[in-house]
């Protein structure tokens, strides 16, 4: 069987800056995939590329068996890819738990008139999308705070609002760009718990970005490091824990 | 379903008692002032699910009244005497009205589609000033066209159909049929407020991007909102016009259009309770301030006082009257334990 | 096909062109700092020309009751009520930036829109209540002449229209180009916190260019007034749209833009009308839409890009 996600020689430019050049990946279902370098180093660009956001300049992307190359975000989304936002995109106006029901949106069956008519089918669908939206908001630690606006939640909650709402697409995949940003090391020890639990216990392979290279290190299972937009190491934390132009382009500058 | 049938026919009995009321002990004037916050909460709430839901900031709406309104009076006055301008005002069957009504909303919306669509890729204010455009264009189409009346418009157009039993009722039945409008307008809306769509507009609203990444697809929400929203202003486009018995394409300038705006966000834009509240008080503001400009001589006094309004809501309550929340309802469930069916386990 | 007439319009757009620049580098401006469609600009359009219009009645160069034949304004006081009125409307576009719009600099974008249509309709219909909603007869500034040439008529009012906003953009131009200040107002316009960074006046500078703006209207109202001859408290609003469409047509932000889109809207508006008058009312509207949805950013404009 092939891979989950499979890229291949993307590269996007921006006027004159090359931001992400000839990247290849291939991740398979099941697995728990970082993906890591220094700031600006191409890696948000690079999930804006798989999710459909930016159209690349070159290369492909074939997600389970189909290619998806230029596809709309709302489409490559019903394939079963969904993602968060680094700066965290929720729908501030509407509460938590509205948040993950527009999550479930995407698999609902009902057209306009259902809904506009209240009919027993729109009934359903509403309950089908309550009681799964309270499920990952549990499953998040969240249910506390479901009735309370998306824009009222402090910040750590807003990261796990935001991974919750991306679960209820039911995808297969799941990016999480920086879901550890600005948490405190407790903080990050649960979300890694979680991240682990996403894998095993719903069975969504995970693309991680994160900064956190301790966390990086004891949750993926498979690295790859960018730099100045190119790929610089791809293997175990292992191997890229000792391998030399990792240490100098990332970790030498994350310690200075 | 059901429930929602039923409701809509205890609402529909409730707008022929509320004409019967109107007709036996009200004066005509107030009936008059009461029509027109009618025909106003018909636009301003079907402009709340584009301005207000989709977040889609349309300056537009005068036009979707309009076609609606040159739609069904033409339709009307065709179905009723055969040729323009003949005959004596008399009422319109009521299947030649309900099927004027459907076309009105129908080309109305189908407007609504062609507008949507080419200005998805538009934002803010540049939608703003795009929409405002399209509803110029329609004026002067409007006014171009010799075949309903060129710039003087449409004479003569027939009355509401009258109702059984009402037959005596000084004004007609005109209010049971804005009414009725204005019933259903309000509950289709909460419907879709409150549903899978209604939330997929507001996320369109709040992050567009965002909802594109979880499957919404935006650009369909949107033309959705713009169809809704004008397929009503094309009934009260045809209600108005049978109400006036007739219409110009000067009815609906800019101003028109501006004036339902300012009812949304002066109810709080996104809120239908405040798109109700904002109607009538928009619609009735003028009607008790034009004594008071009559008096002292001062035309334009109304709008000069509206136009303030605007700015000290700006400046002091951006939000508007009710903000983005159903605050009555609210009210109305907290005040009424178990009558509300939100907020889950 | 009358080519001599077609001609004639096409002559005729150019002066109407040229007033729809004087009041769109106004709005170009504006936009170009605030983001923000400045509603109550196409007012002070209007305000210029009642500036103009009243010192003319205090001082009876206006036809009386009776009808009387109105007389002439010396060429002195011509020159001192249109400096006048462009003091007065810079006054009330600095009046309007600070006490509108200031406030709700950092709500959003649609709180100043909603603002700008509402201080739109304060200065409409509270010119409706102070100036009557009658149409008011314009004082004679230049004696009416008009020159034929191979059939094609000039009218005198027409030249002056053309000169006077040429040489008005020219001096915008040469004084956003060449002076501190106009350095000021492009720095800003590409960014509030650099410019504050390199000690610029930001507010200042804000003011400035409601100013700037406001005075070319004011002219604009009044070049259009001696023109018509006739001034209406809704002048501004036809205008408004138009001299708007004109900026977004040009590339909205660039001075040049909103002549050259100024020029191009006045003189299709003129050749159209040779077929339909109905129709060229509608034509400012079918460029807009056109505009927007195939280059935004308007012929002389560039485009940005959001990043996610
Ligand atoms: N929309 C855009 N337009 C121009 N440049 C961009 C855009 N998005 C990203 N970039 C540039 O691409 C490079 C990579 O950015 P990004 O992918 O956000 O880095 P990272 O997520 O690794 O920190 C940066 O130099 C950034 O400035
Ligand atoms: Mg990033």
């Amino acid at each position: 069987m092939s891979a989950l996600l499979q890229a291949e020689q993307l590269t996007m430019r921006f006027g004159g800056l090359t931001a992400v050049k000839e990247f290849s990946c291939a991740i398979e279902s099941g697995e728990l995939f970082g993906l890591i370098g220094p700031n600006g180093a191409g890696k948000t660009t690079v999930f804006n590329l798989l999710t459909g956001v930016y159209r690349p300049s070159s290369g492909t992307v074939t997600f389970a068996q189909s290619d998806i190359t230029g596809q709309p975000p709302p489409v490559i989304a019903a394939r079963g890819m969904s993602r968060t936002f680094q700066n965290i995109r929720l729908f501030d106006e509407l509460s938590a738990l509205e948040n993950v029901m527009a999550g479930a949106h995407l698999r609902g069956h009902i057209n306009l008139f259902d809904a506009l008519l209240r009919t027993g089918r729109n009934a359903r669908e509403e309950k089908r999308q309550r009681d799964w939206a309270y499920k990952l908001l549990a499953f998040m630690g969240l249910e506390e705070r479901a009735g309370l606006a998306a824009k009222h939640l402090p910040y750590g909650d807003r990261r796990k609002l935001e991974i919750a709402r991306a679960l209820a697409t039911e995808p297969k995949l799941i990016c999480l760009d920086e879901p550890a940003a600005g948490m405190n090391p407790s903080e990050k020890q649960g979300l890694a718990q979680l991240i682990r639990r996403i894998r095993d216990q719903l069975h969504v392979t995970v693309l991680l970005i994160e900064h956190d290279m301790q966390l990086v290190m004891g949750l993926c299972e498979r690295i790859q490091v960018l730099d100045h937009g190119e790929t610089i190491a791809c293997g175990k934390p292992r191997e890229i824990q000792s391998d030399a132009r990792v240490i100098e382009a990332y970790l030498g500058v994350a310690d200075a | 379903m059901a429930r929602n049938f039923l409701v809509m026919l205890g609402l529909l009995a409730g707008c022929y008692g509320f004409n019967f009321v109107l007709a036996e002990f009200i004066e005509v004037v107030y009936v008059d002032y009461i029509n027109l916050c009618g025909l106003a909460i018909i636009l301003a709430v079907g402009l709340n699910v584009i301005n207000g839901l989709a977040g889609q900031f349309s300056l537009g709406h005068a036009g979707f009244m309009s076609v609606g309104a040159f739609a069904g009076a033409y339709a009307s006055i065709m179905l009723t005497y055969g040729v323009i301008e003949s005959g004596p005002l008399s009422f319109a069957s009521m299947g030649s009205f309900l099927l004027c009504l459907a076309l009105s909303g129908l080309s109305a919306a189908a407007v609504g589609a062609l507008v949507g669509a080419p200005t998805l890729r538009l934002k803010g204010d540049y939608l703003a000033i795009a929409t405002l455009g399209f509803a110029e264009i329609t004026r002067i189409v409007l006014t171009a066209q010799d075949a309903i009346g060129g710039p003087t418009g449409l004479k003569r157009i027939p009355k509401m159909p009258l109702l059984p039993g009402a037959e005596k009722w000084d004004g007609g039945t005109s209010t049971f049929w804005i009414y009725a409008f204005v019933c259903l307008v309000i509950l289709l809306s909460l419907n879709l407020q409150r549903s899978t769509f209604g939330r997929a507009l507001i996320c369109v609203r709040e992050n567009e991007l965002a909802a594109e990444t979880m499957g919404v697809r935006a650009a369909r929400m949107k033309v959705m909102a713009f169809v809704y929203g004008a397929f009503f202003a094309g009934i009260a486009g045809c209600l108005y016009a049978h109400y006036q018995h007739s219409v110009r394409p000067d009815d609906f300038t800019t101003v028109r259009s501006i004036e339902v705006v300012v009812m949304l966000v002066l109810g709080g834009l996104g809120s239908l309770t405040g798109a109700v509240v904002g109607a009538v008080i928009v619609t009735l503001m003028p009607q008790f301030l034009r004594p008071l400009e009559e008096f002292l001589n001062l035309s334009g006094l109304s709008m000069v006082v509206y136009a303030a309004l605007l700015l000290l809501m700006m400046l002091f309550r951006p939000q508007g009257i009710f903000g983005q929340r159903e605050l009555s309802l609210k009210l109305l469930r907290r005040l009424v334990p178990g009558a509300g069916r939100e907020s889950g386990p | 096909m009358d080519f001599t007439q077609l001609l004639q319009n096409m002559t005729n757009g150019v002066a109407k062109g040229s007033c729809y620049a004087l009041v769109a580098v106004g709005y170009t401006m504006v936009y170009g700092v605030l983001q923000l469609i400045n509603f109550a600009h196409s007012d002070v359009y209007m305000l210029g020309a009642y500036f103009a219009y009243w010192p003319a009645k205090w001082m009876g160069y206006l036809p009386d009751e009776k009808g009387g034949r109105a007389q002439d304004v010396p060429l002195a006081l011509v020159g001192l009520f249109v400096v006048g009125s462009m003091v007065a409307c810079a006054a009330v576009g600095a009046l309007i930036e600070r006490a509108a719009y200031r406030p709700l600099r950092n709500s959003g974008r649609l709180a100043p829109l909603i603002t700008a249509i509402g201080v739109s309709l304060l200065l409409e219909y509270g010119g409706q209540m102070v100036f009557g909603t009658e149409p008011r007869l314009f004082p004679t500034f230049v004696e009416a002449q008009s020159y034929d040439v191979g059939g094609v008529k000039f009218a005198n009012t027409s030249i002056i229209i053309v000169v006077t906003a040429a040489v008005l953009m020219g001096a915008l131009t040469l004084f956003v180009n060449h002076t501190r200040q106009g350095r000021a107002l492009r720095a800003v316009s590409h960014s509030f916190n650099n410019a504050r960074l390199m000690g610029i006046n930001v507010n200042a500078t804000i003011t400035m260019t409601f100013m700037l703006g406001s005075s070319l209207a004011a002219v604009g109202g009044i070049l259009v007034a001696m023109d018509q001859p006739t001034i209406t408290p809704l002048m501004g609003l036809r205008m408004g749209l138009k001299a708007f469409v004109a900026a977004v047509l040009g590339g909205i932000g660039s001075i040049p833009g909103a002549a050259l889109g100024g020029l191009l809207l006045g003189v299709s508006e003129s050749v159209v009308a040779y077929w339909s008058t109905t129709y060229s009312e509608a034509v400012a509207f079918l460029i807009l839409i056109g505009v927007l949805l195939v280059r935004p950013a308007g012929i002389l404009g560039s485009a940005a890009r959001e990043k996610v």
